[in-house]
């Protein structure tokens, strides 16, 4: 008897979850099936599986076109190579300078007006945020035509929001108590800025600055490939002429680029912060 | 005694006056070189300034209707593709996130599975796509397997970090009643890491979205095929639709995701 009362307490006290919260995970679950299956289903419509099943051969068979890669041919990456380094630090240089004045506009507490600055400051960044790199590249190649140009713009279109929104983050969350003993003193609106604001976020920008830097790197050495220079620019020539070898050796450069980018970034950034 | 009256701010980050010179004359060097050589066809980009105009006012003025079917063929592609990678991504990323876990996995399991993470990391998204769509045929499947890829790198990555980071004390109270590996994993590390997986989760929703819309560039399905074509076809007005609609839906992602992680912890 005593052990069946123990028991029922148990059960009555032990339950892995809440009656309500155990059916929204319940539906939850259903739901993301459903979805999962229901968008598998449309999604595989068009597919046709004949490429599907033959893929195995056909890896085999681009793996024997591409190794070895055409080691001879780095001598006419270099240039490339210059290209692609430039884009990036032209690029993260050019949009860092226009994020900095966009941060301060959107960061509530040093916008001049949070009615009707900040909103558009809040959209800049949105803008530029959501649309990838490459497709500003696409877009401006077909403006500016192609050229290394496009490739720098691109780049920093597309850093003035990411550098813009964690700088204003930044801003946002910085220790009042300064700029309050800054302002106590008389300090002009600029002087505030100049000596509380801008001292404490400092460090977290040149941070900021050198991640976008490595993750810019990154992003144009494929930039070529809608015709915005740098070595991406090769790798199209190669795939289009089915020059596998020297797209396997293309490959490996990129890899290795983007690698010392992220140990560069990674070690100055430790020694800033 | 005699004080100093005059106070000199101390620089920030440099404090040594000649190591700041080396590197602004390094930095000008540089600025001076690389700027040099960018070769700028001025003639070029000024005829594309009237380009430029037509492109802004195509986006000012979107035309939705006229390529109707063709954009709802690719934003249709696009969030099917984004769906279904993200969940095969979570699914397989669980198993590769546990391997990379230090303090879980065994040695050889665990350099595997950090291999693996780390190399899926480096490539980018799209090169990944330009040889899955070599090997698989254009179209959605291609870009599907490229982002589950992403995914598995992403998730695992960060999954690894979260059950390396775990209170220790839970699992060794689960293993003191004699819970086997399965209920270890289930009483004392999935509570922990369930809350932030789901967020990343949802982000990683959020990222794949932006990259089906540029995977479409190489062929592999979704709305970046269609923005291509517009921009192709020069049909600016097309493509500020495109643009818009991709904005739009980012924004929407963005705020959900956001909403679901604050709700989740």
């Amino acid at each position: 008897m005593d052990t069946q009362m123990g028991q029922l307490e148990q059960e009555k006290l032990w339950h892995r979850r809440m009656n309500k919260k155990a059916w929204i995970i319940w539906g939850g679950w259903l739901v993301t099936v459903a979805l999962s299956v229901f968008c598998w289903n449309i999604m595989t419509e068009n597919t046709l599986w004949v490429f599907v099943y033959d893929a195995p051969e056909q890896a085999a068979d681009l793996l024997s076109r591409m190794l070895p890669p055409r080691w001879g041919y780095i001598h006419s990456l270099y240039g490339a190579l210059w290209d692609t380094l430039n884009i990036a630090t032209l690029g993260t240089l050019l949009g860092i300078i226009i994020a900095f004045p966009v941060a301060f506009l959107a960061a509530r507490n040093t916008t001049p007006s949070v009615l009707f600055v900040r909103p558009i400051a809040l959209f800049i960044i949105v803008a530029s945020r959501s649309i990838n790199s490459l497709i500003w590249a696409l877009l401006l190649v077909a403006i500016l035509g192609p050229g290394i140009l496009a490739g720098i713009l691109a780049i920093a279109l597309r850093s003035i929001g990411f550098v813009a929104k964690l700088l204003y983050e930044g801003i946002e969350e910085i220790n009042p108590v300064s700029v309050e003993a800054v302002s106590a003193t008389g300090a002009s609106r600029l002087q505030v800025m100049d000596y509380a604001i801008i001292p404490q976020i400092l460090p977290s920008f040149l941070g900021i600055s050198l991640f976008r830097w490595d993750i810019n790197i990154r992003e144009s050495t494929i930039l070529g490939l809608v015709g915005a220079g740098g070595i991406g620019l090769q790798l199209q020539h190669s795939l289009n002429t089915l020059a596998w070898p020297q797209v396997s050796l293309i490959v490996v450069v990129i890899l290795g680029t983007v690698i010392v980018s992220e140990a560069i970034s990674a070690k100055v950034r430790k020694m800033i912060i | 005694m005699n004080y100093p009256t005059t106070w000199k701010r101390p620089h920030y980050i440099v404090p040594s006056a000649s190591w700041r010179i080396v590197l602004y004359v390094a930095a000008l060097a540089y600025l001076f070189v690389g700027i040099g050589s960018v070769e700028v066809n001025w003639l070029r980009a000024y005829e594309g300034l009237e380009r430029g105009a037509r492109f802004v006012q195509g986006f000012l003025q979107p035309d939705f209707t006229s390529r109707f079917t063709d954009i709802k063929q690719g934003i249709i592609e696009s969030l099917t593709m984004t769906v279904t990678s993200t969940v095969a991504g979570i699914i397989l990323s669980v198993p590769f996130g546990m391997g990379a876990a230090r303090n879980i996995s065994p040695k050889p399991i665990y350099y595997f599975c950090r291999g693996f993470i780390a190399f899926s990391r480096s490539m980018q998204e799209i090169i990944v796509a330009i040889f899955l769509v070599a090997l698989f045929g254009f179209g959605a499947f291609a870009g599907f397997l490229t982002l589950t890829y992403a995914t598995i790198g992403f998730l695992g990555k960060l999954l690894a970090e979260e059950i390396e980071e775990i209170d220790p004390r839970q699992l060794e109270a689960i293993s003191a009643t004699g819970g086997s590996w399965f209920q270890r994993f289930h009483y004392a590390i999935w509570p922990q890491v369930m809350p932030r997986l789901v967020g990343l989760s949802f982000y990683r929703f959020d990222i794949n979205f932006r990259e089906s819309a540029v995977i479409g560039i190489v062929g592999a399905g979704g709305i970046g095929a269609t923005l291509n074509t517009a921009i192709d076809r020069y049909e600016y007005d097309s493509a500020g639709a495109v643009l818009i609609i991709i904005i739009l839906i980012v924004m929407a992602c963005e705020y959900t995701s956001g909403w679901i992680r604050k709700w989740v912890s």
